[in-house]
């Protein structure tokens, strides 16, 4: 790594070890190193024809030293972990892992696409597991829908009163009863965060 | 036999007739299921793309409460299937992971020492009954209804389960025991878009109408599902989906515990049959003449 800093702007190298520790945690993680190039990723993606760059494109732009490209695309986000270029990857390379990898780096670092709303999704889940330690889907999608388009949460109301009639939204929220152990052990991991940002 | 029942928030709201139809295939069947005492969020997919120390924290919680207890766990959402499995792989195999996770449980009293199994129904009622024992058992007969079995993606991926990762076969040769028939569906592994469905509508729309037009140019009178989310998409967004590409599509989405305690003899309304949106009753009723 420290042998390649000579070419690289210190952003790009910063992004670059921050990744790389991210990696080393999945198992077989540096086995992205192996890869060929075939497309196997690309062409097994249900939904790469909706990124902006392929799964096969983000590895390459990798090794060139794009990271900064690889988080500003919507690829990271649009990937739905089905596993389906994991399982066939001729080198063995775990993707979808390398794909989470990315995000956690894109979110620690606040690099995003335009136009980008996951990262309220996923704000709004992990507000709500930590407070009642299971999570809502009818907050959660609220919470969502006021983050981002509040107007089009008049349109989810007709599917909501469908399901509300057949018994499959709750009117109780069901929640742990040890909260205070559960919300422990999460100020506990994002206290060690703060002391150490990169892991 | 006894095991413990993880089962997850979507079995506690859209997903109820899952919860329901499980509950009452494994009292037939007589396996005894124990509601993990307190059980939290797995996390999913949300928590582990964002923070894996996190992610494998707050399912150790569940992984350290269901080992003291020493059976097998049972985990009918794929999302909790995966996430579960995961925290045990990775706390297991990575020293630097296990310390993070280990870090922030132990304080709290709670330790997660690897022994556990987690596993899906679908592989607990194929491999620890058996789909001959299970057929002896059935009151009724599946009549040749034409079924899509689906798997989705997380049961079968990534690591090597119970079944083959690109063909599984467990779910067809349990329906083809129990008089179904099962038409050719090669999308049974594709994804149906899961949470896209909320952050990128478009796209989980294209995918839905897609796995719904495969099943009906096969002649599936219904499409059988293993994940609570799989249920959901295909079911609750067919309106949407017809809407958006001109489709017509009215196909019953069923979760295979609720047609297999059909053929067990259980009562519709046991298995959350009345919970369908897409009316599966004209076929309940044609097959139980």
């Amino acid at each position: 790594m420290a042998s390649h800093d000579y070419y690289m702007t210190k952003r790009e190298s910063d992004l670059r070890s921050a990744f790389l520790e991210q990696v080393q945690l999945v198992p077989d993680g540096m086995k992205i190193k192996q890869c060929i190039q075939c497309g196997t990723c690309t062409g097994s993606c249900p939904v790469s024809f909706a990124m902006d760059i392929t799964p096969r494109k983000t590895i390459a732009l990798f090794r060139a030293g794009e990271m900064e490209t690889i988080l500003r695309s919507n690829t990271i986000w649009v990937c739905a972990s089905c596993y389906a270029c994991t399982v066939r990857c001729p080198a063995g390379i775990k993707i979808t892992d390398t794909m989470y990898a990315f995000k956690r780096i894109a979110m620690e670092k606040k690099i995003y696409p335009k136009h980008f709303n996951i990262h309220a999704l996923s704000t709004a889940f992990i507000d709500i597991v930590n407070t009642f330690g299971r999570n809502q889907e009818v907050k959660l999608l609220m919470k969502f829908g006021m983050k981002t388009h509040p107007l089009k949460l008049f349109a989810q109301i007709p599917l909501g009163k469908r399901l509300h009639s057949k018994g499959r939204i709750p009117i109780k929220t069901s929640m742990i009863r040890d909260r205070k152990q559960l919300s422990e052990i999460i100020a506990r991991v994002l206290k060690k965060q703060e002391q150490h940002p990169q892991s | 036999m006894q095991y413990t029942y993880y089962p997850g928030c979507s079995l506690e709201s859209t997903s109820k007739a899952y919860d329901e139809s499980l509950k009452k295939v494994f009292e037939l069947l007589h396996l005894e299921l124990h509601e993990l005492p307190d059980w939290n969020c797995c996390g999913a997919t949300m928590y582990m793309s964002v923070d894996e120390t996190l992610a494998c924290s707050i399912s150790a919680r569940n992984l350290a409460i269901a080992e003291q207890l020493g059976k097998d766990v049972v985990a009918p959402c794929s999302s909790c299937y995966t996430i579960l499995s995961k925290t045990h792989r990775l706390m297991r195999d990575n020293a630097e992971v296990r310390k993070r996770v280990d870090d922030a449980i132990k304080p709290a009293g709670l330790s997660y020492n690897f022994s556990l199994r987690i596993r899906h129904p679908l592989d607990v009622l194929v491999n620890d009954i058996g789909v001959e024992i299970i057929r002896l058992q059935a009151r009724r007969d599946l009549n040749r209804l034409r079924i899509a079995n689906y798997y989705g993606c997380q049961i079968v991926r990534p690591e090597r389960g119970f079944d083959d990762r690109e063909n599984p076969t467990t779910m067809d040769n349990l329906f083809e025991a129990l008089g179904a028939v099962n038409v050719y569906f090669p999308m049974k592994v594709r994804c149906c878009g899961g949470m896209l469905m909320t952050t990128y509508p478009e796209i989980a729309l294209k995918l839905v109408k897609e796995l719904l037009e495969c099943a009906e140019e096969n002649d599936a009178e219904c499409i059988v599902t293993t994940c609570p989310l799989c249920q959901i998409n295909l079911e609750a967004y067919q309106g949407k989906v017809n809407a958006t590409f001109g489709t017509r599509f009215e196909l019953p989405i069923l979760f295979f515990t609720q047609l297999l305690g059909f053929a067990l003899g259980a009562h519709p309304m046991e298995l959350g049959f009345q919970r369908q949106l897409v009316s599966f009753n004209n076929f309940l009723e044609a097959l139980s003449q």
